[in-house]
Formats: structure tokens, sequence, C-alpha cells
């Protein structure tokens, strides 16, 4: 599975190329640690991620999406694959290479009770960034430039001396946007940034997320599992099933026409806020459980649970091609275009 | 507590303003020792470990020394083998009188307070002096192991790998010596080298009570290593000597410290079991479990001579009792389930 994906847009920039990225996790047994398997979180996916877009990146839990994430941004050392960033390829940067590169490229977190340090308070945690990069030399520039921050991300800055506990998840996770925006990067990686705030506080901060963009010109790869969130913000999604991208399209062509059999089942699981539709609406029921990462099915890995499966399905892998304009899919059923 | 969060900048956090103390402390801290000060556990502990920390301070006064005398060698009063009980004259060698005698016993005489052990000890001026050994003994042992042990645990969990490997299956090697046994064989081997004393023991304490904060501390880091804000701060780009030192150790300390305080009086414990067995402190030397072994040979007759044991056995389970509280006090204040959200 080693598709290109066609850089084929003219006035749009890539910021992100991924070619082929491949995380395997290997599994170890036995006194002399025997290299015995190997978990396929990542395996082999391909996509672009153009200036000033919204990538967003959905699948079940277990699919791959956020260890692709922390791939893509070398929390995890790629086992295969390209990185491009910058004209540079992440994977193959040293560690001072990659420290500095990071300015560029920065993360906001799922879990916002878990991604600040409890013992730092926020101006330290905020700061952290432009202390380690020698970008705010002094302590009273950093503390200047981080009350600009928390305004920017609608905090107040008195607080800045108050430590994590003291705030909401929602002020949380604007804290760690604030950290993540410290360093004026390029791209952010959002890793499912709101699945763990309450619905009311979710829009808050998606909102923030929105304004930002076009406030800063910044690029998103947006991780969720969560669907109608992902199609608002989003500018084109990308289906991820068992390490795998299944199918990659702009927003409104995924979600009206989807093509890969997987996504069509994703996506009549998302309720319709109308009672006389959902009445009548029929639902895609997959059958069976995701299959082990460790052993994957042979040929198509969705081929166990998909209601279309043909015998070919079984037996060759798909391969993951253009079937229409910036539409990509990895089906045998669909055909490629001509 | 999101549900308040209606506009972003409407956030007075609890409505409440840092005091100085606080803003000095850190809010972590002062909340820690807040925690301390106003859990009523931990003030008995605290009060008990201030009584003790008196006590040691002021054993010149409280049993003075006779002039030239080693101030931890028990004085004697003769050498006959049956104990003398609480109120008895003392009537060879007394010491010199402290100040305070007459006005709070009443006596114009030195008088055996909590009697004598057999060989005509004097246990009380043994429970005072021997406050200082066990205050010694329990707090030198507990941080040479702390640091010992903290240095290994780090140093395994930051390498990882074979590093890693080698220092906790040396680990594991000193953790299948029974612990008891291994002391008193360590203590025993290293008397000739040491001298008889107490040094002898505490070193063999020492040499065995490293693991417990290896092992803990390791596993500690290696849980907090895999939190998201360790990752951050890699996302960040700290340098991993950074995320060490900053962003891993401080949270991950805090077990070790209870373990610690623990430690310390069953430390005391375990010493002055060796004193009673014998491998201790030598005969004579200002130490509680020295004390109780007088008692070994009056084991049958203790409904007459109970002095010998309840009054060093008291003040040993008080000491023991207020490091543990101490401990429990610790544990409870740095639980995060403690305090709401965090």
């Amino acid at each position: 599975m080693t598709s290109e994906v066609p850089m084929e847009s003219k006035q749009k920039e890539v910021v992100l190329h991924v070619e082929g990225l491949k995380k395997y996790f290997p599994i170890r047994r036995g006194v002399f640690q025997r290299h015995v398997g190997d978990v396929k979180a990542v395996d082999g996916v391909s996509f672009d991620v153009y200036r000033g877009e919204t990538l967003g990146l959905v699948g079940e839990s277990g699919c791959g999406k956020t260890t692709t994430g922390r791939t893509i941004i070398r929390l995890y050392e790629p086992t295969a694959g390209k990185v491009l960033f910058q004209g540079r390829d992440l994977a193959k940067l040293s560690g001072s290479e990659m420290r500095s590169t990071r300015k560029h490229i920065q993360m906001i977190f799922q879990d916002p009770y878990a991604s600040l340090n409890p013992r730092m308070s926020v101006l330290n945690i905020v700061g952290e960034p432009l202390e380690v990069h020698k970008i705010a030399s002094t302590r009273a520039k950093r503390r200047e430039r981080v009350a600009e921050l928390l305004e920017l991300v609608g905090l107040n800055p008195e607080f800045m001396r108050r430590y994590p506990h003291e705030f909401s998840g929602g002020q949380r996770q604007r804290i760690g946007l604030a950290r993540a925006l410290a360093l004026n990067p390029d791209l952010i990686v959002c890793d499912e940034p709101i699945s763990a705030l309450d619905v009311s506080i979710q829009a808050q901060v998606v909102n923030l997320l929105e304004d930002l963009q076009e406030q800063l010109g910044l690029t998103y790869l947006f991780i969720a599992h969560d669907l109608s969130m992902v199609r608002h913000i989003s500018d084109r999604v990308a289906v991820m099933y068992l390490g795998k991208i299944v199918e990659l399209a702009d927003r409104e062509t995924l979600y009206n026409r989807p093509l890969h059999p997987y996504t069509e089942a994703l996506l009549s699981a998302v309720p319709v806020p109308d009672p006389e539709i959902e009445k009548t609406r029929q639902r895609i029921l997959i059958e069976g459980d995701l299959p082990s990462p460790a052993n994957p099915p042979k040929g198509c890995n969705f081929s166990t649970r998909c209601r279309k499966a043909k015998p070919i399905c079984f037996e060759k892998e798909p391969e993951f091609v253009e079937v229409e304009d910036g539409h990509f899919c990895a089906c045998h059923l669909v055909p490629p275009k001509k | 507590m999101t549900g308040k969060e209606t506009t972003p900048q409407s956030e007075i956090i609890g409505g409440r303003t840092i005091s100085k103390l606080e803003a000095w402390l850190g809010t972590d801290t002062y909340r820690m020792l807040k925690g301390l000060v106003t859990n009523p556990i931990s003030v008995i502990g605290l009060l008990l470990l201030a009584m003790f920390v008196f006590i040691a301070a002021a054993a010149p006064i409280l049993a003075p020394v006779a002039p030239g005398a080693d101030p931890y060698h028990i004085p004697r009063d003769g050498y006959g083998s049956v104990p003398k009980p609480p109120g008895a004259d003392w009537t060879h060698r007394q010491p010199p009188m402290p100040f305070w005698w007459k006005a709070v016993t009443g006596h114009d005489q030195w008088i055996h307070l909590m009697g004598t052990a057999s060989g005509q000890w004097d246990i009380y001026y043994g429970v005072i002096w021997g406050t200082r050994t066990a205050l010694f003994v329990g707090l030198s042992i507990t941080l040479v192991g702390a640091v010992v042990g903290i240095a290994i645990g780090a140093i395994s969990a930051y390498y990882g790998g074979w590093v890693d490997m080698v220092l906790m299956r040396i680990t594991d090697v000193f953790m299948a010596f029974p612990f008891m046994l291994a002391a008193m064989t360590l203590s025993a081997v290293l008397t000739p080298v040491l001298g008889k004393g107490i040094f002898p023991p505490i070193v063999a304490l020492m040499a065995f009570g490293w693991m417990g904060f290896a092992r803990l501390l390791r596993s500690d880091i290696l849980s907090i290593r895999e939190r998201e804000y360790v990752l951050a701060a890699k996302v960040i780009g700290v340098r991993d000597s950074r995320i060490m030192f900053k962003h891993i150790l401080p949270n991950a300390i805090f077990p070790s410290l209870v373990l610690g305080s623990m430690r310390i009086g069953s430390y005391v414990i375990t010493f002055a079991s060796l004193s009673f067995l014998g491998i201790g402190a030598e005969v004579g030397f200002a130490d509680w479990g020295q004390l109780l072994s007088f008692a070994r040979a009056w084991m049958t007759q203790l409904t007459e001579y109970w002095y010998i044991v309840i009054y060093p056995g008291t003040i040993l389970v008080l000491f023991v009792l207020s490091w543990n509280l101490v401990g429990d006090a610790l544990r409870d204040v740095l639980d995060p389930r403690m305090q709401g959200s965090r």
C-alpha cells in the first residue's frame, strides 16, 4: 500500500505530506524478549494536508488515528514511511533537529485533566515553550507573552499564577491551546481535543479553534470520533479503519456520497435530529468486532465485516486510489478514475 | 464544574483570592501543608513527633550526665540482677541532679523514676537518651535508603532497557533475602570492621532498606512518563533531562515520601529487635530495644517486673505510631481523589 497521493492542486500549498506511514509496536515474549509479532497500529497511511485547511481524521476507537497523530509528530518513532513537513522528512530528523522543528508543528491533547502538569502554574506551563526555545529570554517578556496568549484563547491573564486544578475542563483545554500557540506553529495536530468535554463546552472550544485558524492562518489535523463535529470543523475528511485510511474526500462529498462500505456504515450511525426521518432511516449495522491489529485479516481489512464483500476482497488488498477528483478510496468494488 | 463556564471571560475560580503565604509557597505545597495541619490524625502525629524531638533535644536537662561519663551509656545503680520497681532509692553513684527535680518530684534525692532493669540500669535515663538514638537511627537509615533507592529507581526508569534490567535484578536479589536475617548477618559481619556499637546494625539496615524506594519510584516514573503532560512537554521540544526533573520527578516523588515517613518508625522497631537479639547496640547503650532486652530473663514474671517492658515499650509504640500517623495523613493529603478535580 504505497500509492502516491498526487499533489494535483495548483493554488493549494501542501503543508504536510504523509506517505506510507507505518507504526508497528513489537510484541515480545519470554525471558529473552523474543520478537513474536507486531501490532500494526498504523499500516501504510498516506495523505496531504493543505495550508489553512482542517483535515478531519475519523474512525472507531483502536483504529490507529491517535497513533497516526503521535507518529507524525514523532512522539512515536515511525516504523516506515515519510512525513514531509516544510520540505524535510520529520521521520529522519535527529533529536535536536526535531526539537527545533517542533516550533512549527504542535499538538493539543485529548484529556485536559491529564495534559497539564499539576505542579506547574499556568505561567510556567504556557511559558515553557518560550523558555526552552529561548524566544522570550527574560521573565518579564515571558510573562507579557503568556498574558497575550491567555487573552488570545479567552482566559483572564490574571489567572496565570494559578494551578491547573483550579480550572474547569474547558478552561484547561484553552490553556493547552495557549501552550501550543506559544511558538506560532503552522500546523496543529488536534488529538480528540473536545471528546473529553461537556457538549456545551465542546462548541465553545471548536468555535475558538475556528476563530484562531482564521486569525492566525493555522492548519489543523483534527483527530476525532464524533462524526458530526468533524463535519462541522473539517474541510476534508479521512476515514480510518484498522490502521489504514479507507476513504478520503472533501467534507460534502464524503458525507453525502460515501463510496466505501465502511464509511457508509459509519455515517448511517449518526443520528439525524429529526424524529420523522429518524423513524424511517435505514441503519447499516456492522457485525462482529474489530479484528486485532496484531493479526489483520487477509485481503481487505474490512472484508470480515463488510456486507458487500466479494471473493476478491478476502484475497487481495485493495489499493488506496483516486476514484474521482480529490476523492480517494480503498475498495475493490469502487472503480478507479479513468 | 464545567457547567459554570458560560462566558469565557467570567472566570472567578472559586471566587477566592490567594494569600501571600500561598503565593510564596505555591498553591500545591500550600494545600499540602494546610492539609497536614488541619487533619486531626496528622496533628496528633505531629504533636507526638514534636514531643520526641523535644525529649531528644532536652535530654541533658531531663537526665543530666555525670561529668566525664559517656551520655549514651546508661548509668547503673550497682550490679544486682533483680530489677527494682519505680520509686526505689538510688543508692550507688547517683548522677547529677537536674534543677527541676525537687520541684517536680518532691524528692531530695535521685530515685529510679521508672525503676531499674536487671543489672540495675536506670530505665528513665535509657528512655530519655534512647529517644536520640531512635531519631538518629530512624532518620539516617531512611535518608540513606531513600537517596540510594530513589537514585537507582530513577536511573532504572530513565534509561530503561538493559540498565533497567540489571538494576532491577540486583534489587530482586536484595529483596530475596529475608530482611531480618540478612540485616543480622551483615551486622555480625560488619562488627569486626566497624567496631561494636550502633553502626554495624545501622549500615546493615541501610544496605537492605533501599529496595522498596527503588521499586516504588521506578514504577511511579514509568506510569507518569506516559501521562499526556509529559508527551506535551516532548511536543514542545523540552530536553529529556528537563522533562525528568521538571515534569516527571516532582509528580512521582510523593509516594516515596509517604513510604519514607512510614519507614522511619519501622526501622526503629527493626533496630530495637536487633538490639533485643543482642546484635544491635551493646549492653548498656541508651536504646529502647536494648532496654527491652533486659526483660528477657524475667519474661515469666512480667506481672511483677512489668516496668522493664511497659516504659520502653510504650514509648517505642508511640514513636512508631507518630510516624505512621504523619505518613497516613501525608498519603491522604497527596491523594488526588481527596482534592476534587485536578
